[in-house]
């Protein structure tokens, strides 16, 4: 007997084929639907990745269409070629400088916007606008403004009677540029993320806490960052897997595109691009690719952990016991001091 | 008993925030509308604006010359890349908002075999990412003899992990399941109850999922680039070969920023609404 559960209610007066025909149809109706994403993630997804790894092993003839098997060489040649470092190094480096200040700031932001403020949909519209601009035009715009000699960031520097930064020959001013890019698109998307979670809090903690004499600082690192636990994890997760995936950026930083005549903005993936279909070594691009997979759920799996980490205590008192544990350590602090606070006002 | 200073301070939090609170709200607006104004200011100039150590920072008046050059660049192919553009992502928004809406309500709503062990399966596959597979993604539309053609961007994305993760957990809540029993004891097939019980349930969230993947499917940049002709590009494709080339005449390269944003931008005025509410909506609570 199939052991689906069936809510079909039994009917006499119906004819055996019917209820047979009703009977296909529930059992196979949930295949059906769920079928074209699967065929075609296994069309596009699943075979491309695992083609893929066969690939990553061979020296791939682009005029045969198939490749000779040398086994785990082109991995080795990914990994002693000092560019993949340099390639490794920038995408740490900018990945770090994106993701974290536009974090901080997408909280920061939210916060704000927490506040019960007016025209809310206006700024919550407002901070989006960055979001819907395509990343190839975000960073034409951002490269002309880090020009180096006519730029509008380093005329402003050289107004202030400050020197000028060589943002397209400093591997780091480079950095700092492409993170900007980065960060300019989606601190606006994390932000409302972030706020979601926010107007999920509890406002009676807000209250409880106001009653115990918690200022907004002491407000926001004991009830609100705790409380944004799971939604902190998940948008550093997705922004470590799109962090580290950076291409759009470093292509369209300068006009030749190959990420710096010194490397200096080469990432993982402009890298992976170069060697694809620049050189049209498939091969070595493949284990490019597979490299960088693997970077990414380390990073990922490194993020996961520290996040988790950071903000745990409180958060799982939160959690767990809302409404009291969550206030016991403000309490603990702010008990002397209250009586002092109501004097004065 | 509550003193009504307590009474006060209770009350504040749900009181009109201070003037710095708007304050900082208007500074981050700027740093939002600052890049589109820039692009305007030196599209609206010539090829010595970006020179200027004088620079006006009003508009000066060489807008629609340029608008010209952008849209009659051969090398460019604006009109073709607009209507590419315009063709595929509609083409996808619509596809993946269908397939995911039907696969979500089979993993909401009706009852199977490996349900729970499919739908991990389907969220496992968001963390992948896409350069894993650019290679013989290549080599297979290489084969077909479809590099170049706009279809080879549309086929991988016709449908969406995160839309069907999306439309899955939308639908689990939207709908009763006695709703989904009432139409079957009035006789409706499966595929009737998704269209008179499921589709309009599902309306709001799919208004958001389609707009979501309108927005991607536009700005995608990566595969349409190593798959797609230069001469049938899509704007972003489009938009890269502007800079391409020693001189780049940067008052030609941000007016196609600007025109190549527009749409986007448009639709955004309309239902941009829409879309905040649906990325407040889908966030991770808690």
């Amino acid at each position: 007997m199939p052991s689906h559960r069936s809510i079909l209610p039994q009917r006499n007066g119906d004819s055996a084929l019917r209820e047979k025909l009703t009977r296909w149809d529930v059992k196979s109706a949930p295949y059906l639907y769920i079928a074209p994403f699967f065929l075609i993630f296994v069309a596009t997804g699943l075979f491309p990745i695992g083609y893929t790894a066969v690939i990553s092993l061979m020296e791939w003839d682009m005029v045969r269409g198939t490749g000779e098997f040398v086994g785990f060489d082109q991995y080795w040649r990914v990994l002693s070629a000092p560019d993949f470092w340099i390639a490794l190094r920038n995408t740490v480096s900018i990945f770090l400088l994106s993701t974290i200040p536009q974090l901080v700031a997408a909280i920061i932001i939210a916060a704000a916007l927490d506040r019960n403020i007016r025209a809310r949909t206006f700024w919550r519209m407002s901070v989006l606008v960055p979001y819907v601009m395509a990343p190839v035009a975000v960073a034409l715009i951002f490269s002309n403004m880090f020009g180096d000699k006519f730029g509008l960031v380093n005329s402003l520097l050289t107004q202030l009677g400050m020197t000028s930064i060589p943002w397209h020959t400093d591997p780091f001013a480079s950095h700092v540029a492409i993170a900007t890019m980065v960060n300019f698109r989606w601190t606006g998307y994390n932000t409302l993320i972030l706020l979601a979670a926010m107007q999920a809090i509890p406002r009676e903690y807000y209250e409880a806490a106001t009653v115990d004499g918690a200022g907004a600082i002491r407000q926001f690192l004991s009830i609100t960052i705790p409380g944004l636990r799971g939604t902190l994890i998940f948008v550093v997760v997705t922004s470590t897997i799109g962090g580290l995936q950076v291409f759009d950026e470093p292509r369209m930083y300068d006009h030749t595109g190959t990420g710096g005549p010194d490397n200096q903005w080469l990432t993982i993936a402009l890298y992976l691009y170069n060697v694809g279909w620049g050189e049209w070594d498939f091969g070595r691009a493949a284990a490019m690719a597979w490299i960088l997979f693997a970077l990414i759920l380390l990073v990922g799996l490194i993020n996961l952990i520290v996040t988790r980490g950071l903000v745990r205590d409180d958060a799982a008192a939160v959690a767990e016991n809302p409404g009291r544990r969550v206030l016991r350590p403000r309490r603990t602090t702010h008990d002397n001091a209250r009586p002092v606070e109501e004097a004065n006002r | 008993m509550p003193s009504p200073s307590k009474n006060v301070r209770r009350a504040r939090r749900f009181s009109r925030p201070s003037p710095w609170v708007y304050l900082f709200l208007g500074v981050v607006l700027l740093a939002s509308v600052f890049p589109f104004y820039w692009s305007f200011l030196i599209g609206s100039g010539d090829s010595y604006t970006v020179r200027d150590p004088h620079m006006s920072w009003l508009p000066g008046g060489n807008f629609w010359t340029n608008v010209d050059k952008v849209v009659n660049d051969p090398s460019v192919n604006f009109w073709r890349a607009l209507w590419n553009s315009i063709y595929s992502s509609t083409l996808i928004a619509v596809s993946v908002v269908f397939f995911s809406t039907l696969a979500g309500w089979a993993f909401s709503k009706l009852h199977f075999r490996g349900r729970g062990r499919l739908l991990v399966m389907v969220v496992a596959t968001m963390a992948v990412p896409m350069q894993l597979g650019v290679v013989p993604l290549y080599i297979m539309f290489s084969e077909l003899g479809w590099t170049g053609n706009i279809g080879a961007i549309i086929i991988p994305s016709l449908t969406s992990a995160f839309g069907v993760f999306w439309m899955t957990q939308y639908l689990r809540q939207a709908v009763p399941d006695e709703l989904i029993e009432a139409a079957r004891v009035d006789g409706a097939s499966s595929f009737r109850s998704f269209l008179t019980v499921g589709v309009p349930a599902a309306r709001p969230a799919a208004a958001m999922l389609g707009l979501f993947t309108f927005v991607s499917a536009w700005n995608n940049f990566f595969w349409p680039f190593i798959v797609l002709d230069r001469q049938d590009p899509t704007l972003p494709v489009a938009l890269s070969l502007l800079q391409s080339g020693y001189f780049v005449d940067y008052s030609v390269v941000l007016t196609g920023v600007l025109l190549a944003t527009a749409p986007l931008l448009l639709l955004f005025v309309f239902a941009g609404k829409q879309l905040v509410s649906g990325i407040m909506a889908g966030a991770v609570k808690g």
